[in-house]
């Protein structure tokens, strides 16, 4: 199925990527391209086949469920665009 | 003391451990040839008076006997691993002037042998890329050129600033990653060696995620040898990365220069892609005729899926892209764009600050996993997936290793793929597979083309079995005597 620029600014807006309007198009013959390119995946025969989520042969660890580290706000706010008091500050969530 | 940045990273170890240079000397040495190499654009952060205070610091250890068994080695690090203090951009204008409060497992292993850091290395934007020409900083330029050329080719990507200045002899050994081939593409572009290690020997933890369930880290460097001393120090169980492997780090160096007599060597028949260069072909013919004189024996295999590796990773990492970098929202970290409201602001950040090919890959991740496309292309790739590596699994039930070229070509100019992704894409052909599968992976510097530009070959290992992959590179590096170097230039 080809991805036609209405297929891209729904993609963009899921994606929280502003993209103008007049890109689109190019947009959407970009990733035609690629996606055309992908298609020959159809050709393999997966049929039983189970999908492969992890190069790692094993279980995920489990661990105890205790704090290692924290406490420390003025690290984890460093690197904050902006804060005020010990707070991140974000734009208005809730209407 | 230029000829101090001419050794190799044991050669130097070993005369810093007999007191012939201090590695204060040795890091001066290594500082003014980065500070000298500002055209190759390797580094995006040099830190010179870090490097002379860690080196002072090893000089001190080294007089008390407590040198570790990188002690006083000068290394870069690729722009990808956080460095607690020091910039961390992943080579994108939305970490900007990320400053990281925490070091990330990798080098942490690094200082504690010992290791002197020099500098942040250049890489394609959160290393998606196959030419270093996605980064925010410019594109590496390769220290190498075409014979009677001024052209500026690519050192290759994602790691082209690692691969670049371990070949123009600006430090002594790099660190690296490779989802796709981002290790061992740029090593042969530009004559090094570097390893891409079964997944899950390199903790991940505080390495900028791009495809968490094929980022792998690992070392470039100037011969095998040295390649072993780095992974063996990088490697290790970390309880930080939940698919770290919790097993003994084997001691790689002294698979170097193992006999490889008896062993057997794959050739993978499906490798033989249409328009492949004949020089390329011509050098895994003399690859094999090397391994065979050392003992080998040769045994062709057949990997039938090779030819789906590249479409099937173009959904998985994507998908697992979107997934990993929906965290940059400019909320916590990073940049920030305002907009009218919450959801504005999170679109013109990302807008801002992802780079085109960034952008694209997201773009692409979130399509295939969005409602409606789930199964049709993220599971029948996740199924593709898995016959991959059962290809692999087959294979080595009769080979104990398996040789192939590393890319399709030499080094390219700047620019000459640019306008096409899927033409950038095929540059991982041959690479790919392993990261898909979880396997060990290898590029040994191996001869030159007709404009004397450095081409590489590639092992493929069982999972766990990189000393196998020393063993074999060691053998490969003796045969081929690989001496040619970059004419200085910068």
């Amino acid at each position: 199925m080809a991805i036609d620029a209405a297929t891209v600014r729904k993609v963009a807006r899921l994606a929280r990527i502003a993209e103008p309007e007049e890109k689109l198009e190019q947009l959407a013959s970009e990733l035609n391209g690629i996606m055309t390119w992908i298609e020959q995946l159809s050709e393999v025969d997966t049929d039983g086949v189970e999908p492969m989520t992890s190069a790692v042969h094993m279980p995920a660890p489990m661990r105890e469920d205790v704090v290692t580290e924290g406490g420390d706000a003025s690290k984890v706010l460093s690197n904050a665009p902006k804060t005020v008091d010990g707070f991140f500050v974000v734009p208005k969530v809730v209407e | 003391m230029t000829s101090l940045t001419k050794l190799t990273l044991k050669a130097a170890l070993d005369g810093l451990a007999d007191k012939s240079f201090s590695s204060q000397e040795l890091t001066e040495a290594h500082v003014e040839a980065v500070a000298a190499a500002k055209p190759l654009n390797a580094f995006v952060l040099e830190t010179p008076e870090k490097a002379i205070e860690m080196a002072k610091a090893s000089d001190a250890r080294r007089a008390k006997g407590e040198a570790g068994v990188l002690d006083g080695a000068p290394l870069g690090i690729k722009d990808l691993f956080c460095t607690e203090g020091v910039r961390s951009t992943a080579c994108s204008n939305i970490l900007g002037n990320f400053i990281p409060t925490y070091e990330s497992t990798v080098t942490a292993n690094l200082w504690r042998d010992g290791a002197v850091m020099l500098g942040k290395l250049n890489l394609d934007e959160f290393a998606m890329g196959s030419s270093n020409e996605t980064s925010a900083f410019g594109p590496v330029i390769n220290p190498w050129r075409s014979e009677g050329s001024n052209a500026k080719l690519t050192p290759g990507g994602s790691s082209g600033g690692s691969a670049a200045s371990v070949a123009a002899d600006l430090c002594l050994g790099a660190t690296a990653t490779d989802t796709g081939g981002s290790i061992r593409q740029p090593a042969a572009f530009t004559g090094t060696v570097g390893i891409k290690p079964t997944y899950g020997r390199c903790s991940r933890w505080g390495v900028v995620a791009f495809a968490s369930s094929l980022d792998q880290a690992g070392p470039i460097a100037k011969t095998v040898e040295d390649a072993a001393i780095l992974l063996k120090s990088m490697s290790g169980h970390d309880a930080k990365d939940s698919t770290s492997l919790d097993i003994d780090v084997p001691d790689f160096p002294s698979f170097v220069g193992k006999s490889v007599k008896g062993l057997r060597v794959g050739i993978p028949k499906e490798y033989r892609v249409d328009g492949m260069p004949a020089e390329i072909e011509k050098l895994w013919e003399q690859g094999i005729a090397w391994l065979k004189e050392a003992g080998c024996e040769i045994v062709e295999v057949s990997l039938p899926h090779t030819k789906y590796a590249l479409p099937a990773y173009y959904i998985v990492a994507p998908a697992e892209a979107s997934s990993n970098l929906a965290r940059y929202d400019g909320m916590r970290f990073g940049l920030r764009e305002e907009g009218a409201n919450l959801t504005e602001t999170y679109e013109n950040t990302r807008a801002a600050g992802f780079g085109p090919e960034v952008k694209r890959r997201i773009l692409i991740g979130t399509y295939v996993l969005s409602a409606g496309y789930y199964d049709a292309y993220y599971l029948k790739a996740l199924k593709v997936r898995r016959r991959i590596a059962d290809d692999f699994d087959q294979a080595f039930e009769k080979v104990d290793a398996l040789l192939t070229p590393t890319a399709p070509s030499a080094a390219f100019g700047l620019g000459e793929n640019a306008d096409d992704p899927v033409a950038m894409y095929l540059n991982d052909i041959f690479t790919v597979t392993v990261n898909l599968a979880g396997l060990p992976g290898m590029s040994i510097p191996a001869g030159v083309d007709v404009n004397g530009l450095p081409l590489g070959l590639q092992l493929i290992g069982k999972a766990l079995d990189e000393g196998t992959l020393f063993s074999l590179g060691g053998a490969i590096e003796k045969a081929a005597d690989f001496k040619a170097k970059p004419a200085k230039w910068w």
